[in-house]
């Protein structure tokens, strides 16, 4: 905690020294604003994409045409004026009406005029009727069933990549001291171990700790049933989180420490590094203000193509720990061909890895004082 | 020639180099055994054949070497049949029928019980269905009945759903009683009353009637065992060795291929971005960010379940979506460096068009950074296709180790503790990765000089 801490409390110093502190936040500012943008955009394009995917064989037109006709069919059903019709000239009225209102929504319209109209329906998360999933409140709306499977999904990955960071940095730190040490390479040697995803150690840790051990549950987010008193409920959940969170540490943390360790050691040859030394600071300060301050926007950087591809491997371990989240929603939805929350899933992933990459680029903005719209200000 | 060769001696200096080349040296070596010991069509036959392929097989048997774990030494499958001459057959001709005796003799010195004890029958007549009995002797002399049945052409008689035998034999079921000890010696310290299977030569006599002169009736005798092969078997009684083995040439040439596919055309694509300049670059620039932030592996299932599961598409879609991938960044940043060498300058000057200068100036340049990050890259496209298997998006038709393991978790392999189900495949897993990591990271070093110290 405490080496992301100083250097952010010194970006402010230095900016009431330096600059002035209004200029510098007109310049976040400005900075947060291009990047909400362009984020944006990136957005739109990448469910834009997903819809011409989903789109392509006509997936989703007939998702909307059997929402229409749904529809009808309830409110012709429910209204006493239509009471007297038989059933034959019932579906004959829904039949006539679906066209009118197909026409209304402009499903008779070329397919990428149609496309757009669907655009800003799967943005809002406005994707209709799952068409066999429920929420566990009972609601078959695709947005409310992916509005409950969010919490446990951020809940485990926040947690899981709080751990993964602080523990990089920290240890990637100390071994860049120790540089060459036993511990040092057996990191190095163990970096390749990251090759497998997070869902992998998963299978292993379900086998020690809850098949062969039987101290951890198999899967699953509280106890069954739930612990009424809240209590009882957090240390069930904790319970339930050690080995999801533990996969996926394990499956990037080996190749994160080595990466930035090296970082670590390349910018502590640099001259004012040894300046320092020379000037007889202690080595907690020479790493905190002249090693780690620099590095940081560089891990930032690192960390943020970690987590997509962490994002990735979350959808498997959801399904493997049976934990109650989008993934795990993803891999029901796949089995009863839900085509509504696929898509939803999809677009709702699209804008997680959107809002990750956006919350790194704002604290890169807030560590690295370099930051200027439009001139150079990132190095990747 | 010496440019590899020192690449090799340079190799040959990091240990964990020469285990990863070993242990991709031994994966090509199981892929090519696989493709040639086990034919394309064979293969799909093993894995999909149906009952009629695997009846013999034990349901969810460990492998052979789980033997060598535990102080019990498991049972093998046994497998008698009177057509192969592994049982006595003797008919003997009566007027208008005939009697057949049919003897299985085999020999018991396992420490624990079949699975599952089966007789197959297939029976040849127009309109009489021959009759047959069966009858049971042990190695200390007892003589069970065992039941009888009328088969039709081909039937089955299943030890233990037979009512009635199972009631003769006081509620125990057939496989444990027939071939307990019926006064065991005094347990070493275990339990009392926990059944100890006899060892000895067993025998099951099959003596039928065949009620017509062009009949006749002949028995297969199965006693599933515990064990199974090297790779042991799945819940539908399928060799796990047929997709083990062929899981190895799927996973690697996925795995390469789409390093191949996505590494090179993302080299081309820098190239251009930086040889072009200006839009083209800032295009390439904005669409590489837009694509690091795409939901490839939704996507990836979105595409598998609404159009098709073949790994080919699959394949083809893993390389679209990777080519404008975050490696764009670090080849552009050298491919900036490279532009400004006098010799690209000498090549314009001679009159070498933009095409020629990217393909033949530029790339070629970058080809040893390439090399590593290729190498590293593989691993992850086989995790990538076990992870759409696992989802159960597996080729459909192809034995993967992905798939094995979506069968082993569908089936709750942990919890039931199959843990051979779950654990071979995902160390085929882990070597690939491990042995491709290993080779790339020391490639890394030796083409980057840079990190060499490092």
């Amino acid at each position: 905690m405490v080496e992301t801490t100083l250097p952010l409390m010194e970006t402010d110093e230095a900016a009431v020294t330096g600059t002035t502190t209004a200029n510098t936040l007109v310049r976040v500012a400005k900075y947060t604003i291009v990047k909400t943008v362009a984020l944006f955009v990136t957005i739109v394009v990448g469910v834009y994409l997903t819809i011409l995917i989903a789109n392509m064989g006509g997936h989703v037109d007939k998702i909307r045409r059997a929402q229409i006709r749904e529809g009808l069919a309830v409110t012709i059903g429910l209204d006493p004026a239509y009471r007297h019709l038989t059933s034959a000239e019932r579906n004959q009225l829904i039949e006539e009406m679906a066209i009118v209102e197909e026409v209304r929504l402009g499903l008779d319209r070329p397919f990428i005029v149609r496309t757009f109209g669907f655009l800003t329906n799967a943005l809002t998360l406005n994707l209709g009727r799952a068409e066999q999933l429920t929420s566990d409140t009972g609601s078959k709306l695709v947005r409310l069933i992916l509005l409950e499977r969010l919490p446990p999904t951020l809940l485990l990955f926040a947690t899981a990549n709080m751990f993964l960071f602080f523990m990089s940095v920290f240890l990637a730190l100390s071994l860049s001291r120790r540089y060459g040490s036993l511990l040092d390479r057996a990191v190095v040697a163990l970096a390749p171990t990251s090759a497998a995803p997070g869902w992998f150690y998963g299978i292993f840790l379900i086998l020690i700790f809850a098949s062969l051990l039987g101290v951890l549950p198999f899967g699953g987010m509280v106890g069954a049933p739930p612990p009424a008193e809240p209590l009882p409920y957090a240390l069930s959940l904790l319970k339930h989180l050690i080995l999801p969170v533990t996969a996926i540490v394990i499956s990037a943390v080996f190749l994160t420490i080595y990466t930035w360790r090296t970082f670590f050691l390349i910018y502590s040859s640099e001259d004012y590094v040894e300046m320092a030394k020379a000037k007889g600071l202690s080595s907690s300060m020479i790493e905190q203000r002249y090693i780690l301050r620099p590095t940081l926007p560089t891990i930032i950087t690192s960390f943020a193509l970690t987590l997509i591809a962490l994002w990735t491997g979350a959808i498997i371990l959801e399904t493997v720990f049976n934990w109650p989240g989008l993934g795990r929603l993803l891999f029901r939805a796949i089995g009863l061909y839900d085509t509504p929350v696929i898509v939803g899933v999809t677009v709702i992933y699209a804008y997680l890895l959107g809002i990750t990459v956006f919350l790194l680029d704002i604290i890169y903005a807030l560590i690295d004082p370099r930051v200027r719209v439009g001139e150079g200000g990132r190095r990747v | 020639m010496t440019r590899l060769q020192r690449v090799f001696r340079d190799l040959a200096r990091y240990p964990s180099a020469i285990v990863g080349l070993v242990i991709i040296a031994g994966l090509l070596i199981v892929a090519v055994y696989a493709v040639i010991s086990i034919p394309y069509s064979e293969a799909i036959r093993l894995w999909r054949g149906g009952d009629e392929v695997v009846r013999e097989n034990p349901r969810n048997a460990r492998p052979v070497w789980a033997n060598l774990f535990s102080r019990a030494e498991l049972p093998r499958t046994i497998v008698l049949s009177s057509r192969d001459g592994s049982a006595e057959k003797s008919t003997e001709v009566l007027p208008g029928a005939k009697d057949v005796t049919i003897t299985f003799t085999f020999d018991f010195p396992y420490d624990d019980f079949p699975q599952e004890i089966i007789v197959f029958f297939t029976a040849q007549y127009a309109a009489r269905q021959p009759h047959v009995e069966m009858a049971w002797l042990t190695p200390d002399g007892r003589s069970i009945r065992v039941g009888d049945i009328s088969p039709r052409w081909s039937d089955a008689f299943r030890f233990a759903l037979d009512t009635r035998l199972v009631r003769r034999l006081g509620g125990q079921v057939p496989q444990v009683a027939l071939f307990a000890n019926p006064d065991p010696p005094p347990a070493r310290g275990g339990q009392e009353g926990v059944p100890v299977p006899l060892k000895g030569t067993y025998q099951l006599q099959v003596s039928g009637l065949v009620f017509e002169e062009e009949g006749d009736v002949d028995a297969q005798l199965v006693v599933y065992g515990q064990v199974h092969g090297l790779g042991g078997t799945d819940h539908r009684r399928r060799d796990l060795m047929v997709a083990l083995l062929w899981g190895t040439p799927v996973a690697l040439a996925f795995g390469l291929l789409a390093a191949l596919g996505s590494t090179v055309t993302t080299m081309v694509i820098a190239a251009i971005g930086v040889w072009f300049g200006g839009a083209v670059d800032a295009t390439i620039q904005r669409i590489t960010e837009v694509n690091l932030i795409l939901p490839v592996l939704p996507i990836l299932i979105m595409v598998g379940t609404l159009y098709s599961r073949s790994i080919w598409i699959i394949l083809g879609l893993v390389i679209l979506l990777s080519i404008f991938g975050s490696s764009i960044k670090t080849f552009r940043a050298i491919f900036l460096q490279v532009k400004e060498s006098p010799y690209i300058e000498a090549a314009q000057a001679y009159g070498a068009g933009n095409w020629r200068v990217i393909l033949h100036y530029l790339v070629p340049r970058i080809v040893p950074l390439l090399v590593p990050q290729l190498v590293v890259l593989v691993p992850t496209f086989v995790f990538l296709e076990a992870s759409l298997a696992v989802l159960g998006l597996g080729d459909p038709v192809l034995p993967t180790w992905g798939k094995v393991i979506n069968d082993a978790n569908s089936q709750g392999a942990l919890f039931n503790r199959y843990y051979y189900w779950v654990l071979e495949p995902a160390a085929l897993l882990m070597l690939t990765g491990l042995g491709f990591t290993m080779v790339g990271f020391a490639l890394d070093r030796i083409f980057n000089p840079r990190l060499r110290d490092l």
